[in-house]
């Protein structure tokens, strides 16, 4: 919001739409945030079959972001600019206005109906065998004079020609046009998750709105519980391969193993990475005895303990903003319960409620906030996903009704929340927004669980 | 004030009418029982005492169960002492009725449950019983161990099957002194994933550790914790969630 307000300033505009309560139709689910109308991308040649991908893709981002309001298309001119030679800026016409709006002026986008404080335009052509969008954003305050100095931002994305490339280009425009409101792009960032499509559960990886989805591991056994580093390069993850769960580190880069010594123990699983990347913090039963949280370098040297609760301790979690302290899941009151601690174990406290069974926790890229799955007052087996503040431990709940709901991940723009939801008889990855709204399905086939938003490559 | 003369009235003769239904629900106790009248503590119950499959062909399993109560020994013919609510496989070669006796302070009430060995398809040539390879005799004669949701601990119902559990497991070693048993530790599929990977492992040792202090060498028994990855049903139901919360023995790697 911080970030809102200091670009609206900078751009000497009003934050709130000057018109609100005489625009029909829009429900303004961010009020206060800016309201943007990003009218249709069109080409010609090869270029032309690809825009309705294009134009859904940067629709459905604005539509998704909490940091904007996005317009509706229905409310646009019939008339769109393609390009800035195609629009003029100056004082708006006398009102009321002669004649209907043609869409030619920033003011047909700046006053009502709608009441935009930012307008995107612009085409797409095929240029040598790739695809060429160009996209603009300008200011549209009635009040601009001249177009020149509206213009937030020009850009040209180029992408391979086909519908991938079109997906592509519509996300790093909407990124940067995001950009602009604080929003951070979720562009490079990916989901590694589980999936028994091939008939046994592997790794696999996808982009963060569900394409490329390709498989990372070929064990043939139980292979599951995916993790990635902070930089974005490796993920850690158990397999049975060798009998007994133990953990293994790939690349993502290459998809190769990395060397990885397992202590001898009839469970090794669990890796949470520290900021850096450098070390870990995974459960195991090397000595004898429930798991506990031990630690270790990413290559499992340097061993050391962490819990000695005598109790269940899965599911260790870094805080990723301090790397100072962690949340696990206990058994040590009773059911599972989250408890946060030291990264030396020390200062142990319980942070979920008591009541049910909360696991799964998952930090926010800020440290501020947990989301966790919790039956609450349900049944057991009945999770829902919820956002707890760890100060105050105030919980909001994000899912209800929609089956069973697992696994949250945060994404690195703090605002989407990837998670598995199991409805009827198979789970599959969906994502939403940090506060409840928007959710959104990314797989179909097979079975999947288990996601974890990974960081774009640093 | 007459209205709330009249209000206490009401409530005095409201209470009256409860206190005389409490009475009225409270008989007198009969009269003392006469000296040869039996004990009050009744005969022991056999809720039920079954076979499934009750018809099965030689040497294939049959699945006894059977649940007393008011008993303070429970014996089955042919199979010795049992716990008043268990089960057992049983592998006749010829039709075989399974005698129950259960005895407590009430008296002594008999049960039986029937398998039928379906005829051979072809008889037998040799008169020497089949022997079994020590795989064979692990999945005939090791039985699953059962736990309580979230609980790791042997239940005391189970403490008959583990006694014979660890009797087969002797004989099984002292026929191949190479032979190592994988003991799996399941969970049901309520609880998260991850949780109960830690479960399972504990329900595993548990076992393990319970085997050892029967004389058996640790290092014959190897763990591992599946979760909630194998179950051996996927309903929705009490049954079947006690059916995967359990440890399970496999042949070693």
């Amino acid at each position: 919001m911080r970030i809102l307000l200091s670009a609206c300033i900078l751009l000497g505009l009003p934050c709130l739409s000057p018109a609100q309560g005489q625009i029909n139709g829009v429900i303004d689910k961010n009020p206060g945030k800016p309201h943007v109308a990003v009218p249709d991308f069109r080409a010609t040649g090869a270029a032309a079959p690809l825009m309705a991908v294009f134009n859904t893709t940067v629709a459905n981002d604005l539509q998704s972001a909490p940091v904007v309001n996005f317009i509706p298309k229905t409310l646009y001119p019939l008339q769109v600019p393609q390009q800035p030679s195609e629009l003029v800026a100056g004082v708006a016409p006398a009102s009321p206005r002669a004649t209907t709006p043609q869409g030619t002026r920033l003011t047909d986008w700046s006053l009502p109906p709608v009441a935009a404080n930012f307008l995107g335009i612009g085409y797409g052509a095929e240029s040598r065998g790739s695809l060429v969008a160009f996209g603009w954003l300008y200011s549209a305050a009635p009040t601009i004079p001249f177009l020149q100095g509206a213009q937030v931002f020009g850009k040209i994305y180029t992408a391979t020609l086909d519908e991938a490339g079109a997906v592509d280009a519509g996300h790093r425009y909407a990124a940067d046009i995001l950009a602009q409101f604080g929003g951070k792009s979720l562009v490079g960032t990916r989901i590694v998750f589980v999936s028994d499509r091939t008939g046994s559960k592997e790794i696999w990886v996808m982009n963060w709105d569900g394409t490329g989805q390709k498989q990372l591991t070929h064990y043939g056994s139980i292979t599951t519980f995916p993790s990635a580093s902070p930089d974005g390069r490796m993920v850690a993850f158990t397999t049975y391969a060798s009998g007994t769960p133990a953990i293994q580190i790939f690349s993502l880069d290459s998809g190769r193993k990395l060397p990885f010594y397992n202590q001898r123990a009839s469970l090794n699983s669990f890796v949470t990475f520290t900021p850096d990347s450098k070390n870990i913090i995974f459960s195991s039963t090397a000595n004898g005895g429930a798991a506990q949280l031990y630690g270790a370098s990413v290559d499992g040297s340097g061993f050391h303990r962490i819990t000695a609760s005598g109790a269940i301790e899965v599911e260790p979690k870094i805080n990723p903003k301090t790397g100072a302290d962690l949340v696990d899941v206990s058994g040590r009151s009773g059911l599972p319960q989250i408890y946060r601690m030291s990264i030396e174990g020390t200062d142990v406290q319980r942070l979920s409620a008591g009541t049910g069974e909360a696991t799964n926790p998952a930090w926010s890229p800020d440290g501020a906030h947990i989301a966790f799955a919790w039956t609450r007052g349900f049944e057991p087996g009945n999770y829902n996903i919820f956002v707890m503040d760890v100060s105050s431990q105030q919980t909001t709940q994000l899912t209800a009704n929609e089956g069973r709901n697992e696994n949250p991940s945060w994404a690195p723009d703090a605002t989407h929340i990837v998670y598995a939801s199991k409805r009827g008889r198979q789970s599959q990855i969906w994502t939403m927004n940090a506060d409840g709204t928007g959710k959104h399905q990314l797989t179909q086939a097979g079975n999947n669980e288990k996601p974890f938003w990974v960081n774009a490559e640093q | 004030m007459d209205y709330r003369r009249a209000l206490l009235t009401s409530t005095s003769a409201l209470l009256l009418v409860v206190a005389a239904g409490c009475k009225h629900k409270a008989p007198p106790p009969p009269p003392p029982a006469p000296v040869a009248a039996p004990p009050t503590v009744g005969k022991p119950v056999i809720n039920y005492f079954t076979a499934e499959p009750s018809t099965i062909s030689s040497g294939q399993p049959s699945s006894l169960r059977w649940s007393v109560t008011d008993a303070t020994n429970v014996q089955i013919e042919s199979i010795g002492q049992v716990s008043p609510n268990g089960r057992r496989a049983v592998y006749p070669t010829s039709t075989t009725t399974y005698h129950m006796t259960a005895t407590g302070a009430g008296g002594t009430t008999e049960g039986d449950a029937l398998v039928t060995v379906a005829a051979a398809p072809a008889p037998a040539p040799t008169t020497t019983a089949p022997t079994l390879t020590p795989a064979e005799m692990l999945a005939r004669q090791v039985q699953d161990i059962h736990f309580d949701y979230d609980k790791s601990d042997i239940r005391p119902e189970d403490q008959s099957i583990l006694q014979a559990n660890a009797t087969a497991l002797k004989t099984i070693f002292s026929m191949d002194n190479s032979f190592v048993v994988t003991i799996e530790g399941h969970a049901d599929e309520r609880g998260s994933a991850e949780y109960n990977i830690g479960l399972g492992d504990r329900r595993a040792a548990a076992v393990r550790d319970a085997l050892v202090t029967t004389g058996l060498a640790a290092e014959k028994m190897k763990t591992v914790s599946y979760g909630k990855e194998r179950p051996v049903c996927t309903d929705a139901t009490e049954d079947c969630y006690a059916r995967n919360r359990r440890a399970h023995f496999s042949a070693g790697q």
